[in-house]
């Protein structure tokens, strides 16, 4: 029975799978001691989110997944592809134009590639993000042209993908027209044809579900509780 | 013809049997061209002319035999007509005023002979002969039905050769064509007609009233509709009459003429009967001349109106112009298609198009009629529905006894009532109501809102979870609260989709699906719905979810589902009530959740709206008793610590609905839940001091609980809150409180401290039954008290309990005979009553319906009659007041049979009364009643027995109707005061030997015993003692004496030493 919603294929065997499968982040850490506390020392003064031994598990994962993810290059940090293997069996992820979209907003210096720092802040807003940098994150996510505006045709192709069930493609493309002005009579309050940060921050407000409007772009609480257990287990279960 | 005639022509509705012909332009139109036809008939078809109709066409004429010259045998009353058939039978007669014509000869003559009155007689024949055709060519030949009709015809005709069937054939085709002719005539005719619709009668009204109210400027002091219901055409005249045209009725109060009530209809305006005298219904016969419009209408009415009108025409006529420049134009629309069908096509398809343009017309306005019957019997239903309502609750408090209680039901159904007005339709028959609701939606003209809601519902069935959650949270924008939308979700399927939704495991989308489902589930058709479409399984599976905002969205929909009986069910069967119950336990917050999600609530909301669908659920009896097993008590008392109104509403609510239950209450006072009711009632939120008041007054049923609430201080908050009288529901909650919470004397004390007693006094005036029942239960307990009666009398109480027993509220009677029988206990307060003529409002209540209203007159008549000083000479003047009382030992009620003894008992001291019941048979009757194990009823039954052995050979009747065994056994009962009566009437009746001997033999009750037992009752004692010597004496003297045979001498020698002994009783006691 189709419920109205795209079955979304979760492989929870396998994002779980995926975690345990790195090595022992301790062990394979080919980074001496004085530097990991110097990089954990200058990550933690930007990311208020996670405590220092958050952090430096963190740190721990990044390397071991960079490590994993390609071994013939320097050890520079994710590409787009890793970064996206990483969004889609660990958060469960599966649209790619959005899994882009997320990569390249965690990719703030714009090189293609995503940095231990870029990591941890990234994952700070995915995991522990206020409703203030989620909401920020999420906009930055939507808006890619980089003019602040989420333009309609922006919208136009992010929900171009979002009807089945369509005829023809003429017919679809008429439905998501529809939705797109559905959504723009929503959202764009002051009523210049595209959403801009304060109409997206008002909506939102007003309506939380409208955080994701266009799309998934946040892993859901359910994976990041799992991540957290898993990326986490070392300090937890030394607390013990 | 026939058509013609049931199709075209307006006939007025009063009559059932002889209709009559309204005189309107069409109708005269159609009587003309039918004259013409006929009178024609016999020039044009001199051969058809003398066929002989099957049966004669009758009717009343008012033409005079003289009328009649050649061709005619003229009698005095009596006329003849020469020519005859072939019996020899003339084919025209006349008796005054009966004519009786039977062929077309005839007929064409007689019209010739009317002359100037062939147009009235034209009429009288029409009406009286309502199928011509069936007449003239028999039953045959009617069987005219629109196309088929010819062909039918020709069937007939072709069968038989001869020519008479030749000439048959040929009248039925001319009187088909003259039918055709009629149509066409008469459609042409009315589009002649200037026809009024909806719209612009209604414009007028709207523009009418603009320009009404009161001084010398407007046109019209006011107009107002009739009715208020607006049909989805725009008529609001009842659908029976939307058939003949009729759009709305007006009443119109111009400035020199009185109110004209007045009939739109499509044909015109015109003033119609009035409003009758039965409320709602207006007389629709015609009683004027039809205008072509209201204006036009009143121009001619008032003079006033026209002058006035006048001056404003021309500013009227631009207003109107420029208010409705949208509206005119269609009207001309569609007025156009019709003329242009009229004057475009031929004759043939303008016929049927007149009879389809008819019949499509009569279908629509007859559809509405379905929903608005609906709506009358709506109303009606809910009127009847409140009477299971309430029965349903009287059960209960019925198994538990105390005549009090309905009391309490009744204001149990009010809460009930007022928090989900149509929780009273949980039965099963409400459902019905539903469909031709349906129906009038279908039919209504489709808002905007419809189809927009349509285009969402299809990106919710069609769209992966980002269209979903765009279309829902669209949705949400609308005005859900507007049954419009609610309705327009439903139909478009939109119900489903929403609910199926919640079936998955997208948390945003069943987020945005709750939170709509949640609005709308306020609508009682859509709350069927969900339950229909399995809705409550899912929400009820939600509750479990790890995300609060859901438990509490899932909740909150529950608790708006959850308001009838079945939903309440299915929320227990799936499990609902212990997870509701879970909810509230907010204390733990699980590990799990250590990280806060964005969409997440408080603990403090999830336990709110758990209690909150607990509220809902706790309204079925079954429900009630789960959550306590789910052990829904003990976390219900540590919510009530809290100081959030909004959480402690419904926290309240829940408590008080099922402090109904006895083991509720136990477990109220174990979890000391009163002192925070207390509490709480010193809150600043009305709602919740009404719930607390409420909650108490279910549990002050118990006396430690009274006592608790004196404890804790709450019958001074009480006391003040009786003050505030505008919040009607809170005012009975807190008299019910106050009622319950008298039942204790310490606490009756208190109140008096407070000065309650004069407020409550001062509340006996202008307040809702609710009120009043509770006012009156609480004077009744306070009465009790000697000072508190004074108190009352004094206040000036007893007029208005005495102007209450004229009422109909059972509850409100039960306590308002209680609190004057209370009264009348002081003989002051007596004379009032009596002066008042309160004793026979007393006895009338004896008839009452209700076993609760008779048994407590009964017991108030018993004062009344002990303290009134003609007692005697009342009860007598009171016409067939004493045989009332004696039928009522008859009744099968305990309480009542109780206490019409103890009235018997006091009516019974007057001599003469006692001759006058005798005679109505209450010793048979009494007797009856012996063989009883009810302590009251035995008490109350010995005294009366007692006291009626005072008249003639009673003593002798008692021992006939085997009365005095069974009272013998009544020394058994464990109860000192059923002693005590009983030894009194024993000792009455054994001044009958018989008795004594009876006595005797049921002598299970040994001297020993009886001295054991009335040790401490110096009166009684004596007078068993007594008469226990006379029964031992009677039974030894008996048994030396022959057998069976009482001798006379012993019983005179008996009779005189009770005698002596019962006047030494007196003087003991007197002593």
């Amino acid at each position: 029975m189709n419920y109205g919603i795209s079955d979304n294929p979760r492989h929870v065997g396998l994002e779980l799978g995926y975690l345990r499968t790195l090595q022992c982040v301790e062990a394979t850490l080919d980074m001496d001691q004085k530097t990991l506390k110097k990089l954990v020392e200058s990550i933690s003064n930007t990311v208020k989110n996670f405590k220092k031994s958050e952090v430096e598990c963190l740190i721990r994962l990044f390397h071991s997944l960079v490590e994993r993810a390609n071994v013939r290059l320097n050890n520079l940090g994710l590409d787009r592809n890793a970064f996206r293997a990483i969004l889609h069996s660990v958060f469960g992820m599966t649209d790619d134009m959005l899994m882009n979209r997320v990569f390249f907003v965690f990719d703030k210096d714009h090189d293609n590639c995503i940095n231990v720092k870029e990591w941890v802040k990234g994952l700070s807003v995915f995991l522990r993000g206020t409703f203030e940098e989620k909401l920020k994150f999420c906009f930055e996510v939507y808006y890619l042209n980089g003019d602040g505006y989420i333009s309609r045709e922006e919208i136009f192709d992010m929900l171009k993908n979002s009807l089945h069930q369509q005829s023809s493609e003429e017919e679809n493309d008429e439905g998501i027209k529809e939705l797109v002005d559905i959504t723009l009579k929503k959202m764009d309050y002051d009523n210049d044809g595209k959403i801009s940060f304060a109409d997206f921050e008002k909506a939102v407000r007003e309506e939380r579900l409208l955080l994701e409007a266009f799309g998934p772009c946040l892993p859901e609480a359910k994976n990041c509780i799992d991540f957290e257990a898993l990326a986490f287990r070392h300090i937890l279960n030394s607390s013990f | 013809m026939g058509v013609a005639l049931t199709r075209s022509a307006q006939w007025t509705a009063a009559g059932y049997g002889t209709r009559t012909l309204e005189i309107t332009p069409l109708n005269e139109a159609i009587l003309k061209e039918i004259m013409m036809f006929v009178e024609s008939f016999i020039y044009k078809y001199p051969q058809e002319a003398r066929y002989v109709f099957v049966e004669p066409l009758e009717w009343k004429t008012d033409l005079d035999p003289s009328a009649f010259e050649s061709g005619y045998i003229v009698g005095e009353t009596t006329v003849k007509s020469e020519e005859v058939d072939e019996n020899g039978q003339p084919l025209l007669f006349l008796s005054v005023p009966h004519i009786k014509i039977r062929n077309f000869g005839q007929l064409s003559r007689f019209l010739l002979i009317a002359k100037d009155t062939k147009l009235k007689e034209a009429q009288a024949c029409v009406e009286a002969n309502r199928d011509p055709v069936a007449k003239i060519l028999g039953l045959d030949y009617n069987t005219m039905k629109e196309d088929t009709s010819t062909v039918n015809i020709l069937d007939k005709v072709t069968k038989g050769e001869d020519s008479e069937n030749e000439i048959k054939m040929k009248i039925a085709r001319l009187l088909s064509q003259l039918d055709l002719h009629l149509l066409n005539h008469s459609l042409k005719h009315i589009s002649l007609e200037i026809s009024l619709n909806p719209t612009s009668v209604k414009n007028d009204i709207e523009m009418l009233k603009n320009f009404s109210g009161k001084g010398e400027q407007t046109v019209l002091e006011s107009i107002s509709y009739t009715s208020d219901y607006e049909f989805s055409n725009g008529c609001r005249a009842p659908p029976w009459r939307q058939i003949h045209g009729e759009i709305c009725y007006v009443l119109v109060k111009p400035h020199d003429v009185e109110t004209l009530c007045i009939t739109c209809s499509a044909e015109g305006v015109f003033l119609n009967g009035g409003k009758t005298d039965n409320e709602g219904e207006i007389n629709y016969e015609r009683k004027g001349e039809i205008y072509k419009d209201l204006v036009t209408f009143l121009k001619e009415k008032s003079e006033k109106f026209s002058e006035n009108m006048s001056k404003q025409e021309k500013r009227f006529s631009n207003k109107k112009e420029k208010k409705e420049p949208t509206n005119d134009p269609p009207e001309k629309e569609e007025a156009a298609p019709v003329q242009k069908a009229i004057t475009g096509s031929g004759k043939r398809t303008l016929e049927k198009n007149q009879i389809n343009f008819g019949k499509s017309q009569m279908t629509k306005r007859l559809e509405p009629s379905l929903s608005w019957k609906a709506t009358v019997r709506f109303k009606e239903y809910r009127s009847l529905l409140r009477d299971p309502q309430e029965e349903k609750h009287r059960r209960r408090p019925e198994r538990s006894g105390p005549p009090v209680k309905p009391g309490r039901a009744q204001l149990v159904r009010k809460s009930t009532e007022k928090i989900e007005e149509i929780v009273s339709e949980s039965s099963s028959e409400s459902e019905e109501d539903e469909e031709p609701l349906d129906r009038q939606e279908a039919n209504a003209d489709l808002p905007s809102e419809y189809w927009q809601i349509q285009k969402l519902v299809k990106y919710l069935k069609g769209g992966n979870q980002t269209a979903t959650v765009i279309a829902l949270c669209s949705m949400k924008d609308f005005n859900l609260a507007q049954e419009t939308c609610q309705l327009a979700i439903r139909d478009v399927g939109g119900l489903e989709v929403l609910i199926n939704l919640l079936d998955t495991d997208e948390v945003k989308c069943k987020i945005g699906s709750l939170k709509i489902l949640k609005e709308i589930s306020h609508n009682p058709q859509i709350r069927r719905n969900i339950v229909d479409l399995g809705g409550l399984p899912v929400m009820v599976n939600t509750l479990d979810s790890p995300h609060k905002s859901l438990k509490c969205l899932a909740a909150e929909t529950i608790a708006n589902v959850a308001k009838f009986r079945r939903a309440r069910q299915a929320v227990r069967r799936y499990g609902g009530i212990t997870k509701l119950v879970a909810l509230l336990d907010c204390g733990k917050s699980s590990a799990e959740l250590a990280q806060s999600s964005l969409y997440d609530a408080r603990d403090v909301e999830v336990a709110r709206c758990g209690a909150l669908a607990l509220w809902s659920c706790s309204k079925s009896y079954t429900n009630k008793e789960a959550i306590r097993k789910a052990g829904g008590i003990p976390l219900l008392a540590r919510l009530l610590k809290t100081s959030h109104e909004n959480m402690l509403i419904p926290v309240v609510g829940t408590l008080q609905e099922c402090a109904s239950e006895e083991n509720y209450r136990a477990a109220i006072k174990a979890e000391r839940i009163i002192e925070n009711l207390v509490k709480n009632l010193n809150s600043e939120n009305e709602q919740l001091q009404e719930h607390c008041a409420m909650a108490i007054y279910q549990c002050a049923e118990d006396k430690e609980t009274r006592d608790l609430v004196r404890l804790h201080g709450g019958l001074k908050r009480l006391a003040s809150l009786l003050d505030n009288t505008d919040n009607k529901e809170r005012l009975a909650a807190v008299t019910g409180a106050i009622w319950k919470c008298s039942i204790s004397k310490e606490n009756v004390t208190k109140f008096r401290e407070y000065k309650a007693i004069e407020t409550l006094v001062g509340l006996l005036t202008d307040q809702p039954e609710e009120v009043l029942v509770n006012v009156v239960g609480a004077l009744g307990e306070c009465c009790q008290d000697y000072e508190n009666r004074v108190l009352v009398r004094k206040c000036g109480g007893i007029p208005p309990l005495v102007n209450l027993l004229v009422g109909v509220n059972q509850a409100l009677l039960v306590n308002v005979t209680k609190a004057i029988g209370a009264c009348a206990v002081e003989p002051e307060s007596m004379m009032i009553i009596d002066r008042l003529d309160g004793v026979r409002l007393l006895w009338s209540l004896l008839k009452n319906p209700h076993p609760e209203v008779k048994a407590s007159a009964a017991w108030a008549l018993c004062p009344c009659i002990q303290n009134t000083k003609d007692a005697g000479e009342m009860v007598r003047s009171f016409v067939g007041g004493l045989e009332l009382v004696v039928n009522l030992l008859k009744s099968d009620n305990k309480e009542v049979l109780a206490s019409v003894c103890a009235a018997i008992t006091n009516i019974a001291k007057d001599q003469e009364n006692l001759a006058v019941i005798t005679d109505r048979g209450v010793v048979p009757l009494l007797s009856k009643l012996a063989n009883t194990n009810n302590d009251k009823l035995r008490r109350h039954l010995a005294e009366a027995i007692s006291h009626c052995c005072m008249w003639g050979r009673n003593r002798v009747a008692f021992g006939e109707y085997k009365a005095v065994a069974p009272l013998v056994h009544y020394l058994k009962s464990d109860d000192p005061n059923v002693h005590r009566a009983t030894a009194q009437a024993l000792y009455q009746l054994s001044e009958d030997a018989d008795n004594c001997v009876t006595i005797h033999e049921n002598g299970a009750v040994k001297r020993r015993k009886m001295e054991n037992l009335f040790e401490n009752c110096h009166l009684c004692q004596r007078k068993v003692e007594t008469h226990l010597r006379c029964v031992a004496r009677s039974a030894r003297d008996r048994s030396g004496s022959a057998a069976g045979v009482m001798p006379h001498g012993l019983h005179r020698w008996k009779c005189s030493v009770c005698t002596v002994t019962r006047r030494g009783s007196k003087d003991a006691s007197s002593q």
